[in-house]
């Protein structure tokens, strides 16, 4: 039962990093309609922002996450211009190959600046507590609150403001978006600005739970991917359930197989949710 | 002078005129309707106005302005707006949001505009809050009509509003049409049930294969054995 427990706080913290990356991968799906590859080396990209910063400046990390936030967006919106802008128009396949060309560009990138060995942001040893029988470092709680703090911001923003608005009308009836007079171009730019900047984050907390490496993003590209399609692709509440539920599965499954199987269960949750389920598990409309 | 002036339009698909040679005009105050046979060419004719086809020959006037082939988004800040057949709410926003998002594109206070869309539509202020993809289609309808009218048009293009809407909800509907024209704005629509929208219509227009058949008042086209034999079903 302890067991379950612990199990269930690192499931929760994996799952709330996930969501991070899923809500943005799903938005850009939703607006741009096509699966974004590179997304877990906007992960990367924004972890490595953080250790600079953190490095240079001497910095706390939380105090480095908006700094990684707003360079992982700038990047994000940049890519975009540069690359995905003149082929918006193309096959979706396309838009994905490039995508994926995009990734391995990024991974390289980090690979020549950062080097490619394994990095922490705060050397030494950080003391668990002990709560009774469980152990949970500051440090989840941290992540934690970051990470619900950020949900939540984009749960304002999707609701309360005009663009995010009009992004969720975009994503929802694309050619309505377009005979109403919603810029398409702006509510495009701000959807890479803010799913780069949620990749940052999930990124950055990933680091601090765990190390930085170059494959680090990469590595959580399926889990992501499967939360989103859980929650229903282009739904960003379906892709903060989608990725609680996978995280807290991931880590329930190494009590029955061995933990380096981690990734296949979410590729097995994944494979289900397309056969039985494809619009997610979020009951209601369209 | 007309609000919306269309001549000689050749527009259509990949290369493939749809429409040949064909006006049509709206008056400020008037109420317009374009019936025909399936595959006339009425919802492109209507789609070519608004920028949505792209009109190889012809001009689109608006208020003296010419406005051939000028993007949607810069027709609806010039006060037309447009309200497709299908797919014409934003599904899973609320009542509320879809009419919000209506207005995106004109600057300044809404809130005299929704109150307007809300007196037409008292329905729409009672489920404000509803999510708009859930509704009844009669009500869905209203949202998409209350969207366009976010936008204080001076121009209302309806593709085919009473499509799929039950006998009591199509009257209600042509009602609504008739209250929102006398509000001072021009609409021009595109009906299946002809009878009911050419009774209220100003003038109408009967195309066929793109082209012009037949244009006059709308209880002279109900009566003219020619029209009801061809497009009214006898």
């Amino acid at each position: 039962m302890i067991e379950v427990i612990q199990l269930l706080i690192n499931g929760i913290l994996l799952g709330s990093i996930l969501a991070l990356g899923a809500v943005g991968a799903t938005m850009i799906f939703g607006v741009l309609r096509f699966a974004h590859f590179a997304h877990g080396d906007f992960m990367a990209v924004g972890a490595y922002f953080a250790l600079t910063v953190v490095t240079v400046f001497n910095l706390p990390v939380l105090a480095a996450l908006p700094v990684a936030m707003a360079g992982t967006a700038a990047l994000a919106v940049a890519i975009d211009q540069v690359v995905y802008k003149r082929i918006r128009r193309v096959q979706p396949v396309i838009l994905l190959i490039s995508s994926f060309a995009t990734a391995l560009v990024l991974r390289s990138a980090i690979q020549m600046i950062w080097g490619s060995s394994n990095q922490v942001y705060e050397t030494g040893i950080q003391l668990p507590w002990r709560i009774g029988p469980l152990t949970l470092k500051p440090d989840h709680l941290l992540i934690f609150a970051a990470a619900a703090g950020l949900v939540l911001m984009v749960h304002l923003f999707l609701t309360r403001t005009r663009m995010g608005k009009a992004m969720r009308a975009m994503s929802d009836n694309m050619d309505l978006a377009l005979i109403t007079g919603i810029p398409a171009d702006r509510v495009i730019m701000w959807t890479w600005a803010i799913g780069g900047a949620l990749a940052a984050a999930a990124g950055v907390l990933l680091g601090m739970d765990t190390r930085l490496h170059p494959v680090m993003g990469w590595t959580l590209l399926l889990p992501i991917f499967a939360a989103t399609i859980l929650g229903g692709i282009g739904r960003p509440y379906g892709a903060i359930l989608g990725g609680l539920v996978i995280g807290c599965a991931m880590e329930l499954s190494t009590l029955i197989i061995p933990g380096s199987y981690k990734p296949a269960v979410a590729f097995a949750i994944m494979v289900l949710t397309l056969i039985f389920r494809p619009q997610g598990i979020i009951k209601g409309a369209v | 002078m007309s609000l919306i002036h269309a001549e000689g339009l050749y527009a259509g698909y990949g290369g493939v005129d749809i429409l040949r040679n064909t006006h049509l005009r709206v008056g400020a105050d008037e109420i317009v309707v374009i019936v025909g046979p399936n595959g006339a060419g009425k919802s492109t004719a209507m789609k070519a106005m608004f920028g949505l086809v792209p009109v190889r020959a012809g001009t689109v006037t608006y208020r003296g302005e010419d406005i051939t082939n000028r993007p949607p988004e810069r027709m609806v800040t010039r006060g037309i707006a447009y309200v497709p057949q299908e797919a014409n709410i934003f599904p899973s926003l609320s009542v509320l949001e879809n009419l919000e998002l209506g207005a995106y594109a004109i600057p300044g206070d809404m809130s005299p505009r929704l109150e307007k869309v809300f007196e037409i539509f008292p329905r729409l202020r009672e489920r404000r809050h509803q999510q708009a993809g859930v509704m009844s289609g009669g009500e869905r309808q209203m949202v998409a009509m209350g969207r366009a009218l976010m936008v204080d048009p001076h121009l209302l293009m309806l593709d085919e509003p009473t499509a799929g809407l039950s006998p009591r909800l199509i009257d209600e509907t042509i009602e609504r049409i008739r209250e929102v024209n006398q509000l001072g704005i021009g609409v021009l629509m595109v009906e299946q049930n002809a009878r009911q929208a050419l009774a209220v219509a100003d003038r109408g227009y009967v195309l066929a294969t793109g082209e012009n058949r037949h244009e006059d008042s709308g209880p002279a086209l109900l009566a003219n054995p020619e029209v009801a034999e061809m497009f009214l079903g006898g």
